[in-house]
């Protein structure tokens, strides 16, 4: 069972959240060029080793957390609130 | 090869078993071959059969890192079916079910192929009436499938649990033909066939990368050195990323997700075909011919390569399990497991060419690798000796996301977890 | 008659006496056997068949890595097959029966199988069975009568009717197993303050020390244990229950059997729980297990572990038998021989080694053990019971030369002890070898946990219980930061002799039938057979053969199988390999898993504030997801659902009808960049709605495929409420989430689900707004206060009083049409205050059914056409795409394939023979090419009345209606039987212009 460190909520079971991939990838400007698009959404890193990635807290305070995970022993090194303002105003 | 049939078991008895051939050896590579397949699990093993077989290129090599059929094909759930509606998949699976039905044969191997049916139960009237296109379509294909209403389904299989469930089983989609396999045998059929034409299977051989010419490969650094071939072909799911990074294809549309498996105490029969369900959970069981009840459901629905599962999935999947076959709450499950997967972004595999020369992809099987054994073999080994698909996997590229042509079975979108 | 009761001594209760059934037949043992020991008391050796060959199967050990006395527990739905009797607690009334054996186990027609046991070796279906031609027809002949032979019990086919539960639990540490080490942990840690919870799968704490003559401190073991259990304050002590698996983040499963006999079945206990505990630490001192040693017929009733026969007359007071010999390679079965010549029981000891440790041969022979160096049981004699040993001295080539045959009805064997290291390989950390002690020892450990005792290699009791206090102290002082005093940590060992490493007897020119699976009759021989025949990696030879695949999961076997192989390929262990461990450690019931998530708990059934108010009236149900909705609404009880769909469309077409609509998703959208917000997520533009006017959206994906649909109300400048589909309620809340937190932090808007805080109906049909108004206590909702897509706040008048609605008018039928909003609380009253006048207009509530149908007369789409794979313009919505401004999914909405003309595209299907029926999911079809993937589908069929009577159906077809003007198609249902032709017409048929809606009323 991974345990995740929810900076609101405390270390909660992976039950609570839902997975939302990859954090790295960015997604371009709504205008921008299809091939932009095209490897936002369909091309992923899939690495073996240390990930970071989204994990949206569903069924508690409904943050995303972006999570430095390890694909390989699924250790979790830190998680912390995705949403960029919010995180420093609390920091 | 040495036959295998009722006679030799018979001889084997009489002459205390001393008579049976090595079913492959431990190969040193040699320093060239025309075709290198870089995994041994079912579809490499069944790719260089075929292109043994139906291509006569028999100076091949499978490279496999551990041991043959170690990976998804030695730990998945056996079924065998070829009930899809997307164009590009139906044809697909289809070409595979009628390899499936002569496979023993083929390879003068049991592999155990059971037509047993694949029953889908129906939860809802939207979900009966959204899987009437799909079988439908299955009928209009030449595949077999038909729908058993409550009455038949109840006779069928008296001990579903036809009247307290929180939804009501409405009957079931049904593919005859469909069943399950032994997936050892899979492997271990295909690996002997394709010794005796003459390929080399090299376990214990790990690609480490390849060497370059130009823009093409023309060859693997591994374990056991360095090894030269014309031709390239990937059949690594689950570490499909990973390789095509070191061959320079950049980044798949894959992820590489975890998928448990489950198997119960041996048992007298109890669960005679294979029993699914979907929508509202997700859940498959079979009764294996040593009695095991071999059963899963979802992923664990987070990015690994790890090969373990956790908790979870075990209650989610075996609360499914209780709903539709209550009278299993006393058997006990007495092994676990998991495979990695490759998640791709529609639910569909690739068996491609790739923009690399000399370089063939074979990866993002999902939950369906298994079943696609023979076709994804004889489909893979076609687009490598003719560098062209086969008609059953023109679909089945990597540029389909581009032209937007995804074959989308679920329709839940590029999300992979979610097919 | 072998084993016996002795007439005192042992840890059962001879005051409670106990009756059970084995068979049928009566038998009786004490509180404190279990089925095993009071089987063996009461002289009975064949408890079981073998899988494959039907021998006869005794006890051969102790605990649970029983591998011979399989046995199924109780009757009926509760009949619980594969039990091994070793960990079966007796209870009164307890009914035990034999399996895999007809008539019975003592006399078992299958047995006949023995006889073709040398056309049986692994593998053999492999080579045979497919049957000549082609196909899977003759196998699956073959297959019928194997799947019969195959399997062990036979399961209950009655659900099973009892309940068990999930309990989560969390502590500071959590120490697996209540041997000398685990107790010892226990108590140190629980006096320094941690909070602990000490789990034994047996019903007695002590472990080892139960089933030894051992002193520990100057006491009896099993009298130092039970005063150490007691002394453990405020630990959470669970017997009966197993840690079966070590997940990530030390997340450990645990199995507890809480009332599982007969006789102490309290309904309002569970018959067992299962439960997740979040340790910060964890000790495993799940001790060792013995091993046995193959050798000619080593299956035999009456061969058993050397320590299992020790513990049987320690613990249980029984003797397995009256002359004994006890055959091992170290010091351990010393003690194991002087228990049984203890209780008079004739006892030969064989020492594998040349030279046997000289003190403890001393104080063996000193109570009557005849002491053998340097020799081996080479085969057993007798069938149902074993009735002499063939012994013999190994030789320089590595065989055995065979000496004389002693008379013996009970060999204990031992081959050495693997350490229960198990759990820590469910995370993943492979074992490794150690040479000297012929073992596998815990490799790599996980932060936060320990291992301590006989698990470690640590095989001295005293040395047990100093491990388990240093790691005890380790957990303290990690948690506290203050390091209790405790011992250091022992190294690994403890045998005054070393032990010798034997895994088989053979001889040079016999072979001998060895078992190392017993369950699954795997021999040594299959095991050859597998690595000549190239299955020569473990995992290979544990499939080919299947050694350690049965119910006890190689606990025993394993190691002896995989050092077989090792010899034969002429390697090493370590070079070898080894299978991995996998979960779980002991069999689980499927039940613990499922919980209370049985019948109609397995998911949340969702209901609307409404649902009472019409389930009252006599509403039909169906499922929407976790929803229940009314389906349809009976005009008189018995009505059919055709009968009364039609009945309520035909109400809203002429006069009015009322649906709940609470089901569908309601988002809060606001702040001051609500609207720009809005604007990126649906395709058509939200800027310019003014307030108090609502407008209907469409939402794609990021991969320009259509995901959502639907009505989206501005309350205010910053305000919004949109609302999703039933099915894509939660998925929009969490993608608006998405979008917020990770793509647009910029945005000043804040998102909440409102779906569970508003009731709603829609009201529909041309006295809609009579029925309405007459229920307004406040409020104007004429056409010029309330046009097409305005909204207004009012108050309607209710039973009790008045309460404050939202009206905003939208129509899903195609009628004049309003969506009535109140606060949850209120709804009920408002569903109500509404219908009665609703009915007062001569209308009706109407179900999902009638919904579907007015919907498809209007050629609305709902999720049956947005599937995850249809565009905006095949669902007929092209044109609400802005051009003026960028949003989600435009992009990779152009490729080229999502952007073809001929793709299919929505439309309206009506049978050229009028009257003619037809299915959601045909496949339309070309005439003529009635094949493949035809050329569109239908997603839904009704009776429309207002379309002219007759079915409709809407779909798709490639290139939309206008490619198929004047041309008829083919309704292909093959799975039905039904092949129908039909025509394709506009989906916007009903009053194309909305002139219904929009405007006011003139046709009714």
């Amino acid at each position: 069972m991974l345990r995740i460190p929810c900076p609101f909520c405390g270390p909660r079971d992976e039950t609570e959240f839902s997975y939302e991939g990859d954090a790295s990838v960015t997604y371009p400007a709504l205008d921008a060029p299809e091939e932009d698009w095209f490897e936002a959404v369909f091309l992923r890193d899939n690495p073996r080793g240390p990930h970071t990635e989204l994990w949206h807290h569903a069924n508690g305070c409904r943050a995303f957390l972006v999570v430095e995970r390890d694909t390989l022993s699924h250790e979790i090194r830190s998680a912390r609130l995705a949403h960029g303002p919010t995180r420093e105003a609390l920091e | 090869m040495q036959r295998y049939n009722l006679l030799s078991v018979i001889c084997g008895g009489l002459t205390g078993q001393k008579h049976w051939q090595r079913v492959w050896g431990h190969p040193e590579p040699k320093p060239h071959y025309d075709v290198v397949i870089v995994g041994g699990g079912g579809h490499g093993l069944a790719t260089a059969y075929y292109l043994a077989k139906e291509h006569k290129v028999r100076n091949v090599a499978v490279l496999e890192k551990g041991w043959l059929g170690g990976g998804n094909a030695g730990r998945n759930t056996t079924i065998v079916r070829s009930n899809y509606m997307i164009e590009g998949n139906t044809e697909f699976y289809e070409h595979s079910m009628k390899l499936w039905e002569n496979l023993s044969h083929d390879l003068n191997y049991n592999v155990m192929f059971s037509q047993r049916a694949h029953v889908n139960l129906v939860f809802s009237p939207a979900q009966r009436d959204a899987m009437a296109r799909r079988y439908n379509i299955m009928r209009l294909n030449g595949i077999d499938g038909e729908f058993w209403d409550r009455d038949t389904l109840r006779r069928r299989i008296p001990h579903l649990n036809h009247d307290h469930g929180r939804f009501p089983i409405l009957g079931a989609y049904v593919q005859p033909r469909a069943g399950t396999a032994r997936h050892d045998a899979v492997n271990w059929g295909y690996a002997r066939a394709a010794t005796a034409l003459g390929v080399d299977i090299i376990q214990g051989c790990e690609v480490t990368g390849f060497i370059r010419k130009g823009g093409a490969l023309t060859g693997v650094e591994t374990s056991k050195g360095e090894i030269l071939a014309d031709r390239i072909g990937l059949a690594v799911a689950g570490s499909s990323s990973l390789m095509a990074h070191k061959a320079g294809l950049g980044k798949l549309p894959i992820e590489s997700h975890v998928l448990q498996a489950y198997v119960s105490e041996p048992l007298k029969p109890v669960v005679d075909q294979v029993i699914v369900f979907g929508g509202v959970g997700h859940f498959y069981i079979s009764q294996s011919d040593k009695g095991g009840l071999i059963f899963g459901g979802d992923l664990d629905h987070y990015n690994s390569y790890a090969q373990k599962g956790n908790l979870p999935v075990y209650e989610h999947v075996i609360a499914a399990c209780m709903q539709v076959l209550p009278c299993l709450g006393r058997v006990r499950v007495l092994r676990q497991w998991a495979g990695l997967v490759d998640m791709s972004m529609d639910g569909s595999p690739f068996i491609t060419k790739t923009e690399i020369p000399g370089l063939y992809l074979n990866a993002g099987w999902c939950y369906g690798g298994f079943k696609a054994t023979p076709a994804s073999g004889h489909t893979f080994a076609h687009t490598i000796a003719r560098d062209a698909p086969h008609p059953a996997n023109a679909g089945l590229t990597l540029s389909r996301y581009r032209e937007g042509r995804q074959i989308d079975e679920s329709g839940r979108g590029p999300v992979p977890k979610l097919h | 008659m072998t084993g016996f009761r002795l007439p005192d001594g042992g840890l059962i209760d001879r005051t409670r006496p106990v009756t059970f059934t084995w068979d049928g037949r009566q038998l009786r043992g004490f509180a404190g056997d279990t089925l095993a020991s009071a089987l063996m008391a009461s002289g009975e050796r064949v408890l079981a068949r073998s899988f494959k060959y039907h021998r006869p199967r005794g006890v051969m050990s102790a605990g649970v890595e029983e591998g011979g006395a399989l046995v199924t527990v109780g009757t009926g739905a509760r009949r619980t097959p594969n039990l091994k009797a070793t960990e079966v607690e007796l209870a009164p009334g307890l009914a035990a029966s034999g399996q895999n054996a007809w008539p019975n186990v003592r006399f078992d027609l299958g047995g006949v199988n023995d006889l073709f046991s040398r056309f049986l070796a692994a593998g053999f279906y492999y080579k045979t069975f497919m049957g000549l031609g082609g196909g899977t027809r003759q196998w699956m002949f073959f297959e019928r009568f194997i799947r019969r032979a195959a399997g062990m019990g036979t399961p209950a086919r009655e659900p099973d009717p009892d309940r068990y539960d999930v309990v989560h639990d969390f502590c500071d540490l959590l120490v697996i197993g209540a041997g000398p080490a685990g107790l010892a942990a226990a108590g140190l840690a629980a006096e320094r303050g941690l909070d602990v919870m000490l789990v034994e799968q047996d019903f007695a704490l002590g472990g080892a020390l139960l089933g030894s003559a051992e002193r520990v401190e100057d006491k009896p073991g099993a009298a130092w244990a039970a005063e150490r259990a007691a002394a453990l304050e405020g630990v959470r002590v669970l017997t009966r229950t197993t840690a079966f698996g070590l997940y990530d983040g030390n997340v450990v499963g645990l199995y507890e059997r809480v009332c599982d006999h007969p006789g102490d079945t309290d309904p309002a206990r569970p018959r067992g729980n299962l439960r997740i505990v979040r340790p910060a630490r964890i000790i495993l001192a799940s001790g060792a297990i013995e091993r046995p040693v193959a050798f000619g017929n080593n299956d035999r009733p009456g061969v058993m572990l050397a320590g299992a026969a020790a513990a049987y007359l320690n613990r249980f007071a029984v003797a397995p038998g009256r002359r004994a010999v006890i055959a091992g390679n170290g010091d351990s079965v010393y003690a194991d021989a002087m228990a049984l010549a203890g209780a008079r029981v004739e006892t030969m000891l064989l020492d594998a080694r040349e030279m046997a440790p000289p003190e403890l041969a001393e104080a063996a022979a000193g109570v009557g053990v005849e002491v053998h160096s340097g020799y081996v049981p080479v085969e057993a004699a007798g069938r149902n019971g074993v009735t002499g040993l063939a012994i013999g001295r190994p030789a320089r080539d590595g065989h055995v030369r065979l000496e004389r045959t002693v008379p013996c009805d009970v060999i204990g064997v031992s081959g050495g002890w693997s350490p229960a290291v198990h759990l820590l390989g469910h995370r993943g950390a492979r074992p490794v070898w150690h040479a000297e002690m012929a073992c596998f020892l815990p490799g790599r450990l996980y932060d936060g946990v320990a291992v301590a005792g006989s698990v470690a290699g640590v095989w001295r009791t005293e040395d047990c219980v100093a491990h388990g206090r240093a790691a005890a102290a380790e957990a303290v002082e990690a948690l506290s930061g203050r390091r209790p005093k405790a011992p250091e940590a022992p190294a690994p060992g403890g045998w005054d002799t070393p032990i010798l490493p034997l895994w088989e007897v053979t001889l040079k020119h016999r072979k001998l039938k060895s078992f190392i699976d017993p369950q699954n009759d795997v021999t040594s021989a299959d095991v050859r057979l597998a690595a000549r025949e190239g299955y020569d990696s473990p995992e290979h030879m544990k499939r080919y053969t299947t050694l350690g695949m049965a119910p006890d999961q190689g606990k025993v076997g394993n190691v002896v199988g995989l050092a077989v192989l090792a010899e034969a390929l002429d390697r090493t262990i370590p070079q070898t390999g080894l299978t991995t461990f996998r979960p779980p450690y002991t069999p689980v019931p499927l039940g613990a898993f499922a919980g209370r998530a049985r019948d109609r708990h397995w998911q949340a059934e969702r209901q609307t504030p409404m649902h009472k108010a019409q389930d009252d009236a006599g509403a039909v149900w169906t499922d929407a997801g976790l929803w229940k909705r009314a389906w349809y609404h009976p005009a008189q009880p018995g009505e059919s659902l055709e009968d009364a769909y039609v009945r309520e469309a035909a109400a809203v077409r002429e006069t009015v009808g009322m649906v709940d609509v609470s089901t569908l998703g309601k988002i809060a959208v606001q702040g001051p960049d609500a609207a720009e917000f809005l604007n990126r997520v649906y395709v058509n533009g939200f800027a310019k709605l003014p307030v108090m006017k609502c407008r209907y959206g469409v939402m794609l994906r990021d991969d320009g495929i259509v995901f959502d649909d639907g009505v989206t109300w501005r309350l205010g400048e910053d305000e919004f409420m949109a609302t999703t589909t039933t099915a894509n309620a939660a998925a929009a809340m969490a993608w608006f989430e998405t979008l917020l937190q990770t793509r647009w932090p910029e945005l000043r808007v804040h998102v909440a689900s409102l779906t569970d805080q508003w009731g709603g109906a829609a009201v529909a049909g041309p006295r809609a707004r009579a029925a309405i108004e007459a229920a307004l206590a406040e409020g104007d909702i004429s056409n010029e206060a309330l046009p097409f897509m305005g909204i207004v706040r009012a108050k309607l008048r209710v039973r009790d009083g008045e309460i404050p609605v939202m009206i905003a008018r939208i129509s899903f039928s195609g009628e004049l049409a309003f969506e009535v909003y109140a606060r949850s609380g209120h709804a009920p009253a408002m569903w109500r205050a509404l219908l009665a006048q609703a009915k007062a207009q001569g209308g009706t509530a109407y179900g999902v059914e009638a919904l579907g149908a007015l919907r498809i007369e209007k050629g609305h789409v709902t999720g049956a056409e947005l599937d995850g794979r249809v565009t905006l313009e095949d669902s007929g919505l092209g044109r609400m795409a802005s051009k003026t401004k960028p949003f989600i999914g435009m992009a990779l909405a152009k490729r080229p394939d999502l952007a073809r003309e001929d793709r299919p595209r929505l439309a309206h299907f009506h049978p050229v023979t009028e009257g003619e029926r037809f299915s959601v999911g045909a496949i339309v079809c070309e005439e003529g090419k009635v094949a493949g993937h035809g050329i569109g589908w239908l997603t839904g069929v009704t009776a429309a009345p207002a379309l002219g009577g007759g079915w409709l159906g809407i779909g798709f077809v490639r290139g939309g209606p206008q490619a198929w003007e004047g041309r008829t198609v083919v309704l292909a249902d093959p799975v039905r039987g039904r092949e129908t032709r039909a025509r394709v017409a506009s989906p916007h048929q009903l009053d194309p212009e909305g002139e219904r809606m929009k405007g006011e009323p003139t046709h009714a």
